[in-house]
């Protein structure tokens, strides 16, 4: 699989993550190098094999819907870049 | 099982089993074994195997040890000095994922693996180097700078890397500036620096150990183990990070064994497969040499070996590089610059988080996330992230099959020894190489423990690695054992000689 520099930048976007324009074309062809190696799965009959999910045959645990944690504003936001009143402050979003 | 009676003159030699019946028995007190450790910390800042240092927390939790000690309220690892990886969350202490977009953030609460340890008496040293959220085979990719293999070839002095992700853990357990360390292991994190560092590194079965507060990198595959310099310390320190967490909902509610009961050393009758698959036409002539004089070491202990067969080994890199980095891209959403970590200003919220996240994570990490972006995007979905996932199913049935005929399995930990810190590796692939030997274990969430058994022809540590069924680490543990003593590996790291501790 070949990628463009177009599928690369909106990968990227998808990503959220910036890719300088001058560096998409290197980077096409490196992702284009893995997926091409990755192909090689194609080679492996998988029909009737159900994609595995969970590599423990484990029955999830239930519990009651209740709250069994937090109420402690203040060490929950001290990792924040910058916060006010007890909230996260981000770019605005709504004109 | 070992002798207290012939204690090593330096602390810092002792194994954690030695070091544990000497603190029991009083012969020395967990601030003396503590500062002995801190000392040569001090003096291996050239290897570059700790991210942060916690002198004083050591120095505190020693005075608590000593408290406990004197009480006999100790638990099994009290006073042991320890390497956690910076890949735990450690409350009110850094916890960076070798990450310039984590630098700074202080974790309010405690992994539970790190918890346990804590509960157990352990004295945390610091936090280790590693690749930057534990993606990488090389140490290389930290934003710390590179952690540096305390061996180095017979008459050379290139500097060779320790192996990753946990290459700060497996460094600082060979260069003896601690007695144990927490590694991880996502493909092979555990086992490959082990191997690299002449150390004991074992991977858990998936569930063995809970992932809570553990950064996470690929759900599916990530599991906590313990990195040592014995086989009896790696069951010591197991059972101390395993058990059941309600908060980890994948961490299996199933008791955890009294491992060193196992270490019975008799594998009398034991049945060790070698899987035809891991000897490929390229295999270095080393690597298969010890691989077979491995093999007969079992076979002198009484042991059946047998050829298996695990069909589809050559696909278990592709199928790794697939849903490693879908699982990765997704989990590492969560760094948008809101929350905490690294934030670079835009002016719309797309923008704040294209620019953070750009400058935040370097090269391995960002081709990670894109690739897993990929396969996981609309249209792609099936075709590469369904595949591998079928994939590995069949690569999971292939070590079901095997484990109808045979009780454990033996194979090489990596293709080669450790190599040159400065030998570039352009090409993403070849370096994936390295883990060539461990991914399957992984993909199948079977546990696998690196054991040295030998020096290559240049005075390198070789390991092999020995992989059992799940939730079977005891048989793994007790072959390891058989291994450890069979093969004698008594040969020391170059630093020790540079530091006068040879």
């Amino acid at each position: 699989m070949a990628l463009d520099k177009t599928t690369v930048a909106n990968i990227a976007f998808l990503a959220r993550l910036d890719v300088p324009q001058d560096q998409q074309e290197a980077l096409a062809g490196e992702l284009s190098g893995i997926l091409t190696w990755i192909e090689q799965l194609g080679e492996v009959d998988t029909q009737d094999v159900a994609p595995m999910t969970c590599v423990a045959d484990l029955a999830l645990a239930w519990r009651e819907d209740v709250i069994t944690d937090g109420g402690y504003p203040a060490r929950v936001l001290a990792n924040a870049p910058e916060q006010l009143d007890g909230c996260y402050v981000v770019p605005k979003v709504v004109e | 099982m070992e002798s207290t009676s012939s204690l090593p003159a330096d602390l810092t030699d002792l194994t954690l089993v030695q070091a544990r019946s000497g603190l029991e028995q009083g012969t020395f007190s967990p601030t003396e074994l503590v500062q002995a450790h801190l000392d040569r910390l001090e003096k291996a800042d050239a290897l570059n195997a700790f991210i942060t240092k916690t002198p004083d927390l050591a120095l505190a939790q020693a005075e608590r040890a000593e408290k406990r000690l004197r009480d006999r309220t100790h638990g099994p690892l009290e006073g042991i000095p320890l390497g956690i990886k910076d890949l735990f969350c450690t409350e009110g202490v850094e916890t960076t994922a070798a990450s310039r977009i984590l630098k700074g953030f202080i974790p309010p609460y405690e992994s539970t693996v790190t918890d346990k340890l804590f509960q157990a008496g352990a004295v945390m040293l610091g936090k280790t180097n590693l690749d930057e959220f534990a993606m990488g085979s090389s140490n290389k990719t930290s934003a710390a700078g590179p952690c540096l293999n305390p061996w180095r070839r017979a008459g050379d002095d290139e500097a060779l890397v320790p192996g990753g992700s946990s290459g700060g853990s497996a460094s600082a357990v060979s260069a003896r500036l601690v007695l144990g360390a927490t590694g991880t292991d996502t493909g092979g994190s555990i086992r490959q620096p082990a191997a690299f560092c002449g150390i004991v590194g074992l991977k858990p079965t998936y569930g063995r150990c809970s992932r809570w507060g553990i950064v996470a990198f690929a759900s599916s595959l990530d599991q906590a183990g313990p990195m040592t310099r014995t086989v009896h310390d790696a069951a010591v320190m197991l059972r101390a990070m395993a058990g059941h967490d309600p908060r980890d909902s994948t961490s299996a509610p199933v008791e955890v064994p009294n491992y060193e009961a196992a270490l019975t050393g008799d594998i009398r009758g034991l049945r060790v497969g070698l899987p035809r698959e891991y000897r490929p036409d390229g295999l270095d002539p080393e690597m298969a040499a010890l691989w077979d004089k491995g093999a007969q070491m079992l076979r002198d202990a009484g042991a059946e070996v047998v050829e298996v067969s695990l069909p589809h080994t050559r696909y278990a890199l592709a199928t790794y590089y697939i849903v490693a980095p879908a699982e990765a891209s997704s989990n590492l959403a969560r760094y948008d610059g809101v929350r905490y970590g690294l934030r670079v200003e835009g002016a719309s919220l797309d923008e704040m988080y294209c620019k953070t996240r750009a400058a935040g994570f370097g090269s391995e990490v960002r081709r990670r996330i894109l690739i897993g972006t990929y396969a996981l995007s609309a249209g792609y979905y099936d075709a590469y992230y369904l595949k591998a996932q079928r994939v590995r199913a069949r690569i999971a049935d292939d070590f079901r099959q095997a484990f109808r005929d045979v009780d454990v399995l033996l194979t090489p930990t990596t293709p080669t020894a450790a190599f040159g810190l400065n030998e570039t590796i352009d090409d993403p692939i070849t370096m994936y190489l390295n883990d060539v030997f461990t991914v399957p274990t992984s993909l199948a969430g079977l546990p696998g423990l690196s054991i040295p058994v030998g020096l290559s022809s240049k005075g390198l540590p070789i390991g092999l690695q020995l992989i059992g069924r799940h939730f079977d680490e005891e048989t793994v543990l007790n072959a390891g054992l058989v291994l450890e003593r069979a093969a004698a590996f008594t040969h020391r790291p170059a630093f020790l000689t540079d530091t006068g501790e040879a």
